[in-house]
């Protein structure tokens, strides 16, 4: 039996082929070592994101939510949930909270749950991956499986919107969390914890309706991140990353800047500290290819 | 009678009580105190500024300018960062109420029908639900192909890097124009969002008879 277990709630954007498989590969890697057993929730939603408001209103969002909690707790009573998409986490965790505090809006859902044969007696506890590391394992464990220290290479730690507020990670402060920077000294790399736009928002979902819009944002944060010296940035959040990534050469078109700046999550830094390979940690699926990590990826282990 | 022209009869010189009665989190409008730190701390704000901010919406809706509020294209400039509600020293859920009034305004049809990030909302719960999971690549070409064929090409081709670059990732994959992934109990999500949609539906009416 492993030693963590949990209901996994992985998310659109993890799926084969979708924006963030990479991390998803990484996740899996990452968790192996840990002894962390993820079991994925059986047919399993979208949460709605929060860009769904238009259509969605209120009760048709915290159903499409509640119908995980209920197949999490049929097929997995007991289990926590966790997810590594912050919009996942986000959109889970409102619902929760939601239904836990109106009596109302917990009968209603329940009344068209009952359309798809589901009911909820008790809702999961609703974790994001990075909770679960910090708080189920701590820094110590984490700590002890690194074989292979990132030394010298300076990361930006880029926490973003969604991972961070409303609810953010117990104990940290909205406006200049430290538990990333934490991550990154653990993985033997160098932190920059006064990196000025580590909550500032990627734009999110405006990335595609109104790039003008959210490319300034993504200016901002990658520059911030060349100022202070850094090499690439790591973030917990699949469209934090994916925005900062993919729109560097359009924000080189319109800007005239001429970034290059690879974004990781912190599962692929910790998957290359463990001793996985280029492969384990999925660099492959880098649009800005990490040449450093490949690097260290590529040299042996300390044992 | 249009959905909207009943709701203008109803609360006839009360916009503040339609706003409270059918709008989610409605009911937390009237705390605003006018401080600004919303639309102080709101990138898009920042970034372009919004033709009404939210705590100006908010004290419109309380001097009754309908019009004005739903016909904005104000909060549709929401990136969902929840900067306003970490930070408002009322602790008004505005992400939320700025959802909750785009969304009023869409359901009356006063919402500016070309904003984009409007169609895009609408596109994406649509996407995500239709199936129960979402499909990337008919999100991205359904929001290039919104303003016709032609513009929807010329989009494509201004996009054409950034989505090589994320297919030689595996990060996008043209399959998923052919089915993609999916849930298998399609036909239960379907009934029980429509069983949601008539509560919804039931419990407003409710309120706009009591």
């Amino acid at each position: 039996m492993a030693k963590y277990e949990y209901a996994f709630y992985p998310g659109c954007s993890s799926q084969k082929g979708a924006s963030a498989s990479n991390y998803l590969t990484s996740v899996e890697s990452m968790c192996k070592t840990l002894d962390v057993k993820l079991t994925e929730i059986p047919d399993w939603n979208c949460c709605g994101a929060s860009i769904g408001y238009a259509e969605a209103g209120e009760l048709p969002r915290h159903v499409l939510n509640a119908r995980n909690f209920a197949l999490s707790e049929k097929n997995l009573p007991g289990q926590e949930m966790v997810a590594t998409c912050a919009a996942c986490w986000l959109g889970a965790r409102e619902t929760r909270e939601r239904l836990t505090h109106s009596d109302t809006l917990m009968a209603d859902t329940r009344e068209a749950l009952k359309e798809a044969g589901l009911t909820i007696n008790e809702m999961p506890e609703i974790r994001h991956m990075v909770e679960v590391l910090i708080e189920d394992l701590g820094f110590e464990e984490m700590a002890k499986h690194v074989v292979r220290p990132l030394e010298g290479v300076k990361i930006a730690g880029y926490v973003g919107c969604q991972t961070n507020r409303p609810f953010g990670v117990a104990g940290e402060s909205f406006e200049n969390p430290v538990y990333l920077d934490k991550m990154v000294e653990m993985v033997g790399a160098e932190s920059i914890p006064e990196y000025d736009m580590k909550v500032t928002c990627c734009g999110g979902a405006l990335a595609f309706s109104e790039p003008e819009k959210a490319q300034a944002q993504i200016k901002d944060i990658v520059e911030s991140a060349y100022d202070h010296g850094a090499e690439m940035i790591v973030t917990p959040c699949p469209l934090c990353q994916a925005n900062v990534e993919i729109y560097q050469g359009q924000v080189n078109k319109k800007y005239g800047t001429k970034f290059d700046i690879p974004v990781l999550y912190y599962s692929q830094l910790m998957v290359v500290a463990y001793g996985g390979d280029a492969k384990a940690a999925a660099l492959d699926g880098q649009v800005i290819r990490a040449r450093r990590l490949e690097e260290i990826a590529a040299k042996p282990v300390k044992r | 009678m249009s959905a909207n022209t009943a709701m203008a009869e109803k609360y006839r010189n009360n916009f503040l009580k339609e706003i409270e009665e059918q709008v989610e989190m409605g009911d937390w409008v009237k705390m605003c105190m006018q401080c600004g730190v919303c639309s102080g701390s709101c990138p898009t704000n920042f970034q372009s500024a919004w033709e009404h901010p939210p705590q100006e919406l908010f004290m419109m809706i309380r001097a009754g300018r309908r019009e004005e509020v739903l016909t904005t294209t104000s909060m549709w400039n929401c990136t969902s960062c929840y900067n306003c509600i970490v930070r408002c020293p009322r602790k008004l859920p505005i992400t939320h109420i700025m959802h909750g009034i785009a969304e009023y305004a869409h359901r009356l049809g006063k919402a500016p029908k070309m904003q984009p990030t409007r169609f895009f909302s609408g596109l994406f719960w649509k996407n995500a639900t239709r199936t129960g999971r979402v499909n990337e690549l008919k999100l991205s070409m359904g929001l290039y192909f919104k303003d016709g064929f032609v513009q929807g090409i010329k989009n494509g081709m201004a996009m054409q890097s950034v989505a090589l670059g994320l297919m030689k990732a595996k990060r996008l994959s043209p399959f998923e124009l052919f089915g993609g992934h999916k849930c298998k109990d399609q036909k239960g999500i379907q009934a029980m969002l429509k069983k949601a949609y008539d509560i919804e539906r039931s419990r407003k009416a409710a309120r706009m008879a009591g």
